[in-house]
């Protein structure tokens, strides 16, 4: 055609086999270094040391594994957490949430003397119904995650605490000890597994196998795709066919699903819940997530990321014990590692960035 | 309507003249209209788009160039008028929906998520998957290979496609965004103001994909402001002003300087001048503008070779 005649001179300004030398190789190493999760696993490793360094008892089985049950039970909920940060949300109501959910169960197992597993089926769909009316209030509304998730927790704190004290006449949940099936329910969701002669939790077992499936689904399926396109930047993910929708309530109810875990954990670990508690646990969830690269405001960040942040968090929590200092430090040392090590990914990014 | 049963490969196989009008467009628009609220951001647009053939929606900043093609992109639904894509009558509901009758759209912002890889925005939204049921996964090496591939045909050649896309030039990433809906089989392919941000040897090698787009057989929308970019990769021209249609032209009944003089408005050009004087201080941009009023008047002569 003769209109092309108008057009600069082709293949020359072609980006041939230029683009090689512009792009150039990263190493492995770079290419680790690149991944979210780095500043946090060399704090870990730094943290694990210190305390390995002032306690005899740090290293010690058991003590690693309760430092590995405290961790479980700040990592189930990272799980979900770092998934819907990378789909760009925060969740605010998971603290109480998780209460909720143990809440649900034990009240309405106990009111109507039921199997102790209709309660747990039942705070299930309560748990899922509360991440999906958080999503879809969230995708309705187009309103900040921070405004709606705050909404809820009020919400909850108080349905908590009156509902408790309506149906149980206390501010604790009644004993849920003697109904059916609370043995079965201890043995799955609270009960522990000999290795080698340690006993350990089996959240962290739960934790493990959550962390697994959540890598699995963020990096090698399509909805994993998806969470990181909503998060990184939801019009272009829209615009591109991924139902945005969908998927930001779908997180939401995989955060459900994870508080629904810890909060069967909760109950069942004794046979009885406090209505007040959970209050503050949220961000505790969220600080492990962000400690574990997960970028705050969405499109970045790992599952192993988040469990890594946990573990960190459940080291310095146990770790001070076996140091023998007050624990009255924790949450300062807690300020401090979130600090630093955010300070440390996003160094490490922008120096493997620039590679 | 009895268009329905004419198939369009048929009615186009060996058409060489691209200006015949065949009875079933590939996506054809009439009366098409849209407000939002008591705002007419749209109103009575007629065009046509077919295989092989590039129709260029001029117009300046709210003339409704967006409005149009989020219309076509399914991101909106038009109010008044008809959408027909190859003879059936079509009101899209959704990005997915416009894609699925297979109109791709390449955004301004290109609608690439800058965080991620390469190869993960190439294929978001329509990935490749292996495997059944709950344990189906992505075929990461295969989605790879056909991004590294398909962008090597494009004339970029990449090494790592693990790369974050907001690390490429404007012009590789609008090359990456066409290669993607060219791979997914788009038949009409909307370029929304693609060369806008770019230099110039960059533009060059944009309206080449678009030539090369156009080669393969589809249908291209492009949409500039640009009429030195539109005319000489353009088949019909459509203008737009105020979301109105001021024009709609095959490229055998304007030249370069009509379909820029009709872009500036010789009209508004005069006004220009006119608040110039009365502001007074301006004396070099007011002769710039008069000059350019005169260049317009008169566009037999060769004008002034100011863009619009």
């Amino acid at each position: 055609m003769a209109s092309t005649a108008t057009l600069p001179p082709a293949p020359a300004s072609a980006p041939g086999p230029r683009g090689d030398e512009r792009i150039g190789r990263r190493s492995p190493v770079q290419k680790f270094l690149a991944r979210p999760e780095v500043g946090a696993l060399v704090g870990a490793v730094v943290l694990f040391i210190f305390f390995a360094s002032v306690s005899q008892t740090f290293t010690q089985p058991n003590a690693l594994a309760t430092v590995l049950y405290g961790s479980s039970t700040i990592g189930i909920m990272a799980v979900g957490v770092s998934l819907l940060m990378i789909g760009g949300e925060f969740d605010l109501s998971t603290g109480v949430a998780v209460i909720s959910s143990a809440l649900t169960a034990s009240l309405f197992s106990w009111n109507f003397s039921l199997n102790a597993w209709v309660g747990v089926v039942l705070a299930l769909v309560v748990s899922l119904g509360i991440g999906f009316i958080n999503g879809w209030i969230l995708v309705k509304t187009k309103l900040p995650s921070f405004i709606v998730t705050l909404a809820t927790f009020l919400m909850l704190t108080g349905l908590n605490l009156a509902l408790t004290r309506l149906i149980g006449g206390s501010v604790s949940s009644p004993s849920i000890s003697k109904l059916d099936g609370f043995d079965s329910a201890h043995a799955v969701f609270a009960s522990s597994i000999s290795i080698g002669g340690v006993e350990v939790k089996i959240t962290v077992f739960f934790w493990i196998v959550l962390v697994l499936i959540a890598s699995w689904v963020l990096l090698r399926t399509k909805v994993g795709n998806w969470i990181f396109a909503v998060g990184g930047d939801a019009n272009a993910a829209r615009a591109v066919g991924v139902p945005v929708t969908k998927t930001k309530i779908g997180l939401f109810m995989a955060v459900g699903f994870c508080g629904w875990l810890l909060g069967m954990h909760n109950l069942f670990a004794f046979d009885a819940v406090q209505s007040g508690e959970g209050v503050g646990n949220e961000f505790l969830y969220i600080i492990a997530a962000v400690i574990g690269g997960c970028l705050l405001t969405g499109g970045y960040g790992s599952a192993v990321g988040g469990a890594i942040g946990a573990f960190i968090f459940g080291m310095a929590n146990k770790g001070i014990v076996y140091a023998q200092w007050n624990p009255d430090w924790f949450k300062f040392f807690l300020g401090l590692m979130l600090l630093l090590a955010t300070i440390v990914n996003l160094i490490v990014k922008r120096r493997a960035e620039l590679k | 309507m009895n268009a329905k049963q004419i198939d369009q490969q048929t009615l186009l196989r060996d058409e060489k003249d691209p200006l015949t009008h065949t009875p079933v467009h590939l996506l054809s628009l009439d009366g098409v209209g849209k407000h939002y609220g008591n705002i007419i951001a749209l109103r009575d647009v007629t065009m046509a788009v077919d295989n092989g053939r590039v129709t260029c929606v001029l117009g300046d900043n709210g003339a409704g160039k967006s409005t149009l093609i989020k219309i076509i992109a399914g991101l909106h639904q038009h109010d008044e008028g008809t959408l027909h894509v190859m003879g059936d009558e079509r009101k899209f509901n959704s990005p997915r929906d416009a894609l699925d009758a297979g109109i791709a759209t390449v955004y301004q912002d290109l609608a690439v998520v800058p965080l991620m890889p390469i190869w993960r925005n190439f294929f978001l939204g329509s990935e490749l998957t292996t495997g059944f049921g709950p344990f189906k996964s992505m075929d990461v090496q295969k989605m790879k290979d056909i991004t590294l591939k398909e962008l090597a045909a494009m004339g970029i050649d990449l090494r790592d496609v693990e790369q974050p896309i907001g690390q490429l030039s404007g012009g590789e990433r609008q090359c990456v965004a066409i290669a993607r809906a060219v791979y997914f089989g788009a038949k009409v392919l909307i370029l929304d103001e693609p060369t806008a941000a770019l230099g110039v040897k960059q533009s060059g090698v944009v309206l080449r994909y678009i030539l090369q787009a156009r080669d393969r057989g589809l249908g291209v929308i492009f949409i500039t402001h640009n009429p030195h970019h539109a005319f000489p990769v353009g088949d019909r021209f459509l203008l737009l002003k105020r979301g109105k249609s001021i024009g709609y032209y095959d490229k055998k009944d304007i030249t370069l300087d009509e379909l820029t003089a009709q872009m500036a408005g010789g009209a508004e050009l005069a006004e220009l001048a006119h608040e110039l004087e009365q502001l007074g201080g301006h004396t070099e941009a007011l002769k710039e503008v008069k000059a350019e009023v005169a260049g317009v008047a008169d566009t037999s002569k060769e004008s002034s070779p100011r863009h619009a």
